[in-house]
């Protein structure tokens, strides 16, 4: 997974709130490997109409914002299906970072195994950040993970992250590898979790 | 005396491995399960060369991209094919269990679960789906996971959590006749909002909740994501030691007896103090549909939808602005007066036998102004409704009997309804486009959508049912 630590872009605003997984991914690519191009279809049906015409008014189709590599989003941003390709979609498309005042749980879960940082702004804040690019389209929006800081304008917006998600960010970190770490622990605990609860196991005479 | 503690307290406490400084726990997994959409993660497995680490907790189903009208085996089109048979390869190399497409037990992932008695009281459940939320019912604590953690626990059967926040929606009284665990969800999501219960473990308590039957308990935690839980539980009582009695893969005779009394003790405590709480009046709750583009735009049936003009909050007004334009309903227009396409029954929200026998009763001697689909949550809940006679009550009103399956829910299986169709349907998600690209979805219950087919709009279910047993 790579690093996340400071990153300077153009940011996108997206003002919508509750936008879920379903229009960062529809359910039509899911069956699509990774490898077949899944950043193309990033908010397809948001950023095409039913014949593969460009909606000039969403954000990511106007000139300024077609190369942003941060979004701004609105409120429970990634609610919905758990789909992770909704992030692979994303990040493939070049975005490393969402600011938003709130995210589903499962989209930040999934977000962090791949290391797109989800910054989290107060309501206020994430308001300004929107009228100040929809005033400045094209200005530099610098995202510092070690600060936890937002740059834009002349304004600094302080953003919050779970601070395990900053460390493993910072530092590119793997779950399976540091799980590997604990496979005694682990042993441990079955053997003693399977004389505490024999009835947790499926029963065999089912088969 | 031990510190009190809430029901998700104790299911955490138990499934503890290890805890970090930083206070991320690493908690093991009691089932996982598994369906087409696995194969991210299993290709994650083959790239490293390691097995499933616990393939007899590990269960696969076939339920995403399956058929749910017309045969079975002959998928037209290849890449839905590839994802059935790719389940099938994955789950037969790592000696999975697989309920396919050629196994009577075959259904949805959150139905069959419960159904065989692969989901007890006491468990952690994950499974690759938001929809995991739904083997709360049985007392449970079980959620969605993404691709990378599905890959985490096939190789490790453990994973890494925050404690969720703690939350308790309190649902007191009794609900009036035909109202159902779906009205009661969606008056809950209306009222907390889809963030409601972001970063929260929802227990739902409260006389209404207990009053519940198991299918009910099933619906109202499946929609818990909806309101943005990380899960949504109900503590295990005699309604749900009798549903597992008997079951397949549940503990057998003086076992489950053992077990019972260890379930019995996974209640909340006396005087534990949540950090986040709701109530709602169970007599207040009318028939619930919703009008716009998120599961949290819920009104009774009675009601107007909102209009855009009388907002004053200007973000406020231009979602309801987009929401009514996507949805084709004009501002502050009675939600009766709005005429349905097409009507879906089906998913793991709504699917089971109590679902199907609530339509049945409705639709009973009439018939469907509007084309339909229903899809039984399983093969075997096909089978019983197939002899209880309910398939006949179906197409005799006009509507397709077909196969089970997450049908027209997502229809990634093909089965879509067109860009403009209006559907009442008894799923979950009302997101633009869920249904097919342009799709307007209204979510009800059952009973609610069998009383758009037979009026061919929204309509109120109570005055179809005068007369008739509930």
């Amino acid at each position: 997974m790579e690093k996340f630590t400071r990153l300077t872009a153009t940011a996108c605003p997206i003002n919508a709130a509750n936008l879920n997984t379903d229009q960062i991914l529809p359910a039509r690519y899911l069956k699509w490997p990774r490898s077949a191009g899944i950043g193309k279809v990033l908010f397809q049906d948001l950023r095409f109409d039913g014949e593969g015409r460009e909606q000039p008014d969403f954000p990511l189709n106007r000139p300024a914002w077609r190369d942003a590599r941060i979004v701004v989003g609105g409120r429970n941003f990634g609610c919905g299906s758990s789909r992770e390709a909704a992030v692979y979609a994303l990040y493939d498309y070049g975005i490393r970072c969402v600011i938003a005042p709130s995210y589903g749980d499962i989209f930040s879960g999934n977000a962090i195994q791949n290391g797109l940082l989800t910054a989290m702004v107060s309501d206020e804040d994430d308001a300004a950040l929107m009228a100040a690019l929809e005033a400045v389209p094209d200005q530099p929006v610098t995202v510092d993970l070690e600060q936890q800081i937002i740059l834009c304008g002349n304004k600094i917006y302080p953003f919050t992250i779970d601070p395990v998600r900053r460390m493993r960010l910072l530092n590119g970190w793997d779950d399976i590898a540091l799980t590997e770490s604990y496979r005694d622990q682990i042993l441990a605990f079955k053997s003693a979790d399977r004389a505490r609860r024999p009835w947790a196991v499926p029963s065999t005479s089912a088969t | 005396m031990n510190q009190p503690e809430t029901l998700f307290d104790k299911l955490w406490a138990t499934h503890e491995i290890a805890r970090r400084e930083d206070g991320d726990a690493l908690l093991w997994v009691d089932r996982h399960y598994v369906h087409e959409g696995s194969f991210h993660a299993f290709s994650r497995l083959k790239e490293r060369g390691v097995p499933v680490a616990e393939p007899g907790l590990t269960f696969g189903v076939a339920d995403h991209y399956v058929p749910t009208r017309g045969p079975r085996r002959a998928i037209a089109n290849p890449e839905i094919a590839r994802m059935v048979r790719q389940v099938e390869e994955n789950t037969a190399a790592h000696n999975v269990t697989l309920f396919g497409l050629d196994d009577p037990r075959q259904g949805i992932v959150h139905v069959v679960g419960p159904e065989q008695g692969l989901t007890l009281p006491g468990l952690l459940i994950v499974c690759g789906d938001s929809h995991t939320s739904t083997h709360g019912a049985l007392g449970a604590y079980a959620f969605g996971i993404g691709a990378s953690e599905v890959a985490h626990v096939l190789m490790t059967q453990t994973i890494w959590q925050k404690k969720p926040k703690r939350m308790r929606v309190t649902v007191d009284g009794k609900v009036a006749p035909v109202i159902t665990a779906k009205d009661i969800v969606l008056a809950i999501i209306a009222h907390i909002g889809a963030d409601g219960a972001t970063g929260c473990a929802i227990e739902f308590t409260g006389s209404a909740i207990r009053d519940l039957s198991m299918d009910g308990r099933l619906t109202l935690c499946n929609m818990s994501i909806e309101a943005g839980a990380r899960c949504g539980m109900v503590a295990p009582d005699a309604t749900t030691f009798d549903y597992l009695r008997g079951r397949p893969y549940a503990p057998k005779g003086a076992d489950f007896d053992r077990a019972v009394e260890v379930w019995s003790k996974l209640t909340t405590d006396d005087g534990v103090p949540f950090d986040k709480e709701a109530t709602l009046d169970a007599g207040a709750i009318a028939p619930t549909v919703t009008w716009g583009t998120s599961p949290e735009d819920a009104l009774p049936i009675d009601a107007h939808v909102p209009d855009p003009a009388r907002e004053p909050d200007e973000d406020r007004a231009r979602y309801l602005r987009g929401a009514l334009e996507y949805m084709g309903i004009a501002p502050g227009q009675k939600l009766t007066d709005v005429a349905v396409d097409r009507v879906f029954i089906g998913s793991c929200t709504n699917s089971r036998i109590e679902d199907l026998r609530a339509a049945a009763a409705v639709l009973a001697g009439r018939t469907s102004k509007v084309p339909g689909l229903v899809s039984a949550g399983s093969s075997l809940i096909k089978q019983q409704a197939e002899q209880e006679g309910l398939d006949r009550i179906f197409r005799d009103a006009g509507l397709e009997w077909g196969e089970s399956g997450c049908s027209m829910c997502v229809g990634i299986n093909g089965d879509l309804v067109a860009s403009g169709e209006r559907c009442a349907s008894t799923t979950n998600r009302n997101f633009r486009g869920r249904q097919g690209p342009g799709a307007r979805t209204h979510l009800m219950s059952p009973a609610m959508v069998a009383a758009a087919a037979v009026t061919g709009r929204l309509a109120d279910v109570r005055p179809l049912m005068a007369g008739r047993k509930v």
